[in-house]
């Protein structure tokens, strides 16, 4: 009879009389988790060592999608840099493309109309509700819990309505332009996001309670994947996942942009830094997102739809056809033949997944000097092999969904 | 500890030309943030002071990247870094420019983990040699890329490429 317990094992390897330590026998597994692993939502890879199905070390490999936007940056006019924008966190472009007229904005010294910048509070809530959703439905999803996701799904297509609605596109938004918007919002977008905002909460709290405080999601996510305050400062966490550990950093708060010092909302914070603190950081936001709208539609003031910047924003059609001068800005800001100032500005809006930065240096020329752009989750997405360490494999999928990494994003 | 008066940029100013004069080359304000030109050899004692200091508290590594002035000789490279006092709610710029001869930077990976890998990034895009980078390889690009991309020198197009020829492109 052949034995294979583990008595049986350890003996063999004293047979020649050297005693070997648990270390030596140990035996270690190499695991490649992707590229393309189903459940890690984009182009990731990760060599883990495993001993049995725990994870002792973790090397990530990014870069699959690779794309020099900060190359590209460098060889476009000002208003073309937008598209590019779309493509980081493309769950939740129109905050990054928000997030880049604000850096043109600054460096031209342009003050944008209160309406605008409640236009835009209510666009960039929308998106971080649509972020959120797809990342707290799937952090379900792969503790096995299918239902949520295609149930709350349906209501990001109800917001990328309103996207539509406003500017035509749908995940790659382009939305806006320096200096405000091409158009006013219609009141098709009015009732739309009025109608989001009676019945998304519902279904919000459906999904809730399906799983909040579900023994399975929570035995699933408790103690998961956490990190220590003190580590996620160090990292440079921004975001939810830097809340989630407890400390109360926000954009939105520390450095108001489009006048977010108008509204009242509260920041949630979490106390362990695990998965379920960021999801639960997550959910919260979303329901202080909506309030933030409907503080913004309550007290959306008269005026204008854009800012008075001749240089970037296009004439109306009947000047461009009718006037010499029309004609000439049109032809200048399509060209991208627009000399910016000189100078150096550091920008940043609260994105979905955090702290969204472009630093920009502009020699005077007419395209940016030198782009940089501060992806959050390229900068905590390296305490990854930290937070896995020592977990389960089927942890490490989770940790990651909870951490919203997005490729787009991760590798520019 | 109560203070009297929460640092703004001119404390700031007062404060580090306190204690380094010989080492700023440059101190002035843009568009609200403060802008420190060093020297190369102080980094890592500003940074360490900036970071330490009681009260202003620069514990937050906010972005730090390469920047490439080809016409400016003797500076070609330049890197700069954020740096963020959540406790004053305040932020700096810090900038270090470098000869090409000589892209040696001591690393920040000992003061800020999350150093590691925008050092990575820079010294892929610029080449520019992070001394003491527990990890110091390129982490966008394909493993054998030989040169740094976001140098001046390479135009969009891949130079490399044979098979585009211009005369098809009305070039």
């Amino acid at each position: 009879m052949i034995n294979i317990s583990d008595d049986n094992f350890h003996h063999s390897h004293t047979l020649n009389g050297h005693i070997e330590t648990e270390e030596d026998i140990r035996q270690y597994n190499y695991l490649n988790l992707g590229p393309t692993h189903p459940a890690t939502h984009g182009i990731f890879q990760n060599v883990l060592k495993m001993d049995g199905e725990i994870i002792v070390e973790a090397e990530p490999t990014i870069g699959y999608i690779h794309r020099a936007f900060e190359k590209l940056a460098e060889n476009r006019p000002f208003y073309q840099v937008t598209t590019i924008t779309d493509r980081l966190n493309y769950c939740s472009s129109p905050i990054n493309n928000i997030g880049w007229h604000l850096t043109v904005e600054k460096l031209l010294g342009v003050q944008t109309p209160k309406r605008v910048d409640y236009m835009r509070v209510i666009i960039m809530e929308l998106a971080r509700i649509a972020d959120h959703i797809i990342c707290n439905s799937v952090v379900a999803v792969d503790t096995g819990a299918l239902t949520g996701f295609l149930y709350v799904f349906q209501w990001r297509e109800k917001i990328y309505d309103i996207y539509e609605e406003i500017c035509g596109a749908r995940l790659t938004t382009n939305i806006g332009r320096v200096g405000g918007f091409e158009r006013d919002f219609s009141e098709k977008v009015f009732q739309r996001i009025h109608a989001l905002l009676e019945e998304f909460p519902t279904a919000l709290k459906e999904f809730e309670s399906l799983v909040m405080r579900n023994r399975i999601f929570m035995d699933r996510t408790i103690n998961v994947g956490k990190i220590t305050a003190e580590r996620a400062m160090e990292y440079s966490f921004t975001g939810p996942n830097l809340r989630a550990a407890g400390v109360d950093y926000d954009v939105r708060v520390m450095s108001p942009y489009c006048s977010y010092q108008d509204f009242d909302f509260t920041i949630p914070v979490g106390s362990s830094g695990d998965t379920y603190d960021r999801f639960c950081v997550r959910q919260e936001e979303m329901w202080q997102s909506m309030d933030i709208i409907r503080q913004a539609l309550k007290n959306l003031p008269e005026g204008n739809f854009h800012a008075d910047v001749p240089e970037f924003y296009l004439p109306p059609k009947e000047d461009v056809y009718n006037t010499m001068e029309g004609l000439i800005w049109h032809f200048k800001i399509v060209m991208g033949e627009i000399n910016v100032p000189k100078g150096q500005v550091y920008q940043c809006v609260e994105g979905g997944n955090g702290e969204l930065g472009f630093y920009l240096i502009s020699d005077g020329g007419r395209q940016p000097f030198r782009l940089h752009l501060r992806r959050p989750c390229f900068i905590y997405y390296q305490a990854y092999p930290e937070m896995i360490k020592g977990s389960m494999l089927s942890d490490a999928i989770l940790t990651m969904s909870s951490m919203n990494v997005i490729a787009g994003e991760l590798d520019a | 500890m109560m203070r009297e008066t929460t640092p703004d940029n001119s404390y700031i100013r007062e404060a580090v030309l306190h204690e380094f004069r010989n080492d700023v080359k440059s101190i002035e304000e843009s568009y609200g943030m403060l802008d420190i030109v060093i020297k190369k050899p102080s980094l890592i004692p500003v940074i360490t002071w900036l970071k330490q200091h009681d009260i202003l508290q620069f514990q937050f590594l906010t972005s730090l990247c390469g920047v490439h002035y080809p016409e400016q000789k003797e500076n070609e490279f330049s890197v700069v870094y954020h740096l963020h006092s959540f406790v004053n709610n305040i932020r700096i710029r810090v900038h270090i420019f470098m000869s090409e001869n000589d892209l040696n930077v001591p690393t920040l990976t000992t003061l800020y983990a999350g150093a590691n890998w925008m050092e990575r990034e820079t010294f892929e895009f610029y080449g520019i040699l992070f001394d003491g980078h527990p990890d110091l390889r390129i982490i966008l690009n394909v493993e054998d890329m030989n040169y740094h991309p976001l140098r001046k020198q390479y135009s969009l197009v891949d130079d490399t490429r044979t098979d585009k020829d211009d005369k098809y492109f009305g070039r």
